[in-house]
């Protein structure tokens, strides 16, 4: 983790997104325990009560749960949970503003659909990171063949 | 973080030296166990907002309440309360001699403490007063304010002077004995964009009036950077507040003052335009500045007769 927070977003929703990423990409496991609010504190010399803001928002998400006088630790399920989360806003979020700047930059889509399809035959057939989680939530945003 | 330490209410607070009026009618709360930030420019009347709740000073009119009541000549709260001003409150003399005193005199002092700060900062506990540098004063200011470790705990431009390594040892001092001991803080300064991430609440006063008064990340999220062509940053910033405006060539990037609003990422893409964080620093720069914010919750116009 190498945080700085010095983005758009107030700090709490920086540092919220920052263990919805460590959570997605293994570095934070489920029933691992976070850094405490003090931690953070003293980290990044910001205001605990922003940390703990980003924890409350977490725990309301089921993404975080506290251990009464222990700490805040990673919900079993969170990884899944955020995952399908992620995949549901992947077209909206990344996939359209990657396709938009393409089309600005005058980029035939035929190459971006060939350089994906180059990726997909390199890697192995997905292996569902981690607790190999059935791809459930194939839902509105529609799969591409 | 809120719970610990003394609360103020400060009410209709005026105060004239004179003819002129340092502080205009100004009302605002400090909430227990925050640490608060009190922005201004400098004669903008945070010293004396300050001097009033520490009970140093008289109203001309108004109220202040701390932890629930008046602190004028009002021992059980005069105890809880600290205030250390630039150039530092402390005697004239040896700095042991303040360590004796305060010990005496604060219920709290840590003397461990306050050494171990000393020690950080390179003084010299047998040093007197005179023959320190003013950083090094405000070292010592810096020290004791903290190890005072009062209810309401009020550091005046306390770090002024201090060269930076000396100032991050404050700010990670201050920071780590809150933690352990929560307290109210109120930290005044205009020099701000090394602190302001420490603030749970930011009060900004501008001639003697309060202009703004809430939480740092809610001030923090209202300010944004839009850059992009001239014309498509001056779209997406019809109707809102500007406080800020920078031509770089063809491109002009203005600081706008408002709530987000939905839809903003994505007109801002249509339009091909850039949104930015705005520091506080910023924010507060271009806020003080302006001769009047509209959308600013300033509760009255304030032209203070000179």
């Amino acid at each position: 983790m190498n945080a700085i927070f010095d983005g758009r977003d107030p700090i709490y929703l920086q540092i919220a997104d920052q263990i919805r990423d460590d959570i997605l990409d293994g570095a934070l496991k489920e029933e691992d325990q976070v850094m405490s609010t003090t931690q953070y504190a003293t980290t990044y010399r910001i205001n605990p009560a922003t940390a703990a803001k980003a924890f409350s928002e977490l725990v309301d998400e089921g993404v975080l749960y506290k251990r009464r006088g222990v700490g805040m630790f990673v919900a079993t399920g969170a990884r899944a949970a955020l995952a399908a989360r992620g995949r549901e806003r992947f077209f909206a979020d990344v996939l359209d503003p990657a396709v938009s700047e393409a089309r600005r930059l005058g980029i035939d889509l035929e190459d971006v659909i060939a350089r994906i399809r180059l990726d997909a035959a390199a890697q192995p057939p997905a292996a569902a990171p981690d607790s190999a989680t059935p791809h459930s939530t194939h839902d509105s945003t529609g799969g591409q063949p | 973080m809120t719970g610990t330490g003394f609360g103020v209410q400060v009410h209709d607070l005026t105060v004239r030296y004179g003819a002129e009026t340092a502080l205009d009618q100004v009302s605002l709360e400090i909430a227990p166990g925050a640490i608060t930030g009190l922005l201004g420019r400098n004669g903008t009347g945070k010293t004396t907002l300050l001097s009033v709740i520490a009970a140093f000073r008289r109203p001309t009119s108004g109220s202040v309440l701390v932890d629930g009541e008046d602190p004028w000549e009002n021992p059980r709260v005069m105890a809880g309360i600290g205030l250390v001003r630039e150039g530092g409150d402390w005697l004239d003399d040896r700095v042991t001699s303040s360590l004796d005193y305060l010990e005496g005199a604060r219920p709290h002092f840590d003397r461990d403490l306050a050494e171990r700060l000393l020690d950080t900062f390179q003084i010299d506990p047998c040093a007197k007063r005179s023959s320190l540098s003013r950083g090094q004063r405000s070292a010592v200011s810096a020290s004791l304010g903290i190890a005072v470790r009062t209810e309401l705990t009020m550091l005046d431009e306390v770090y002024l002077g201090m060269d930076a390594p000396s100032r991050y040892a404050f700010y990670d001092a201050l920071l780590a004995d809150y933690l352990e001991h929560p307290r109210t803080i109120v930290l005044s300064s205009h020099l701000i964009d090394e602190i302001d991430k420490m603030f749970e609440d930011v009060v900004i006063l501008r001639d003697g009036t309060v202009l703004l008064a809430e939480g740092a990340d809610e001030l923090r999220s209202r300010g944004t950077t839009v850059t992009g062509p001239a014309a498509a940053a001056t779209a997406f910033a019809l109707g809102r507040d500007v406080v800020g405006r920078q031509e770089l060539g063809p491109t002009l990037r203005l600081t706008v003052f408002g709530d987000p609003r939905p839809g903003d990422v994505a007109h801002a893409r249509e339009l091909g335009v850039e949104l930015g964080p705005v520091d506080l620093q910023d924010l507060f720069v271009h806020l003080t500045a302006q001769p009047a914010v509209a959308g600013a919750r300033s509760d009255r116009k304030t032209e203070v007769p000179r």
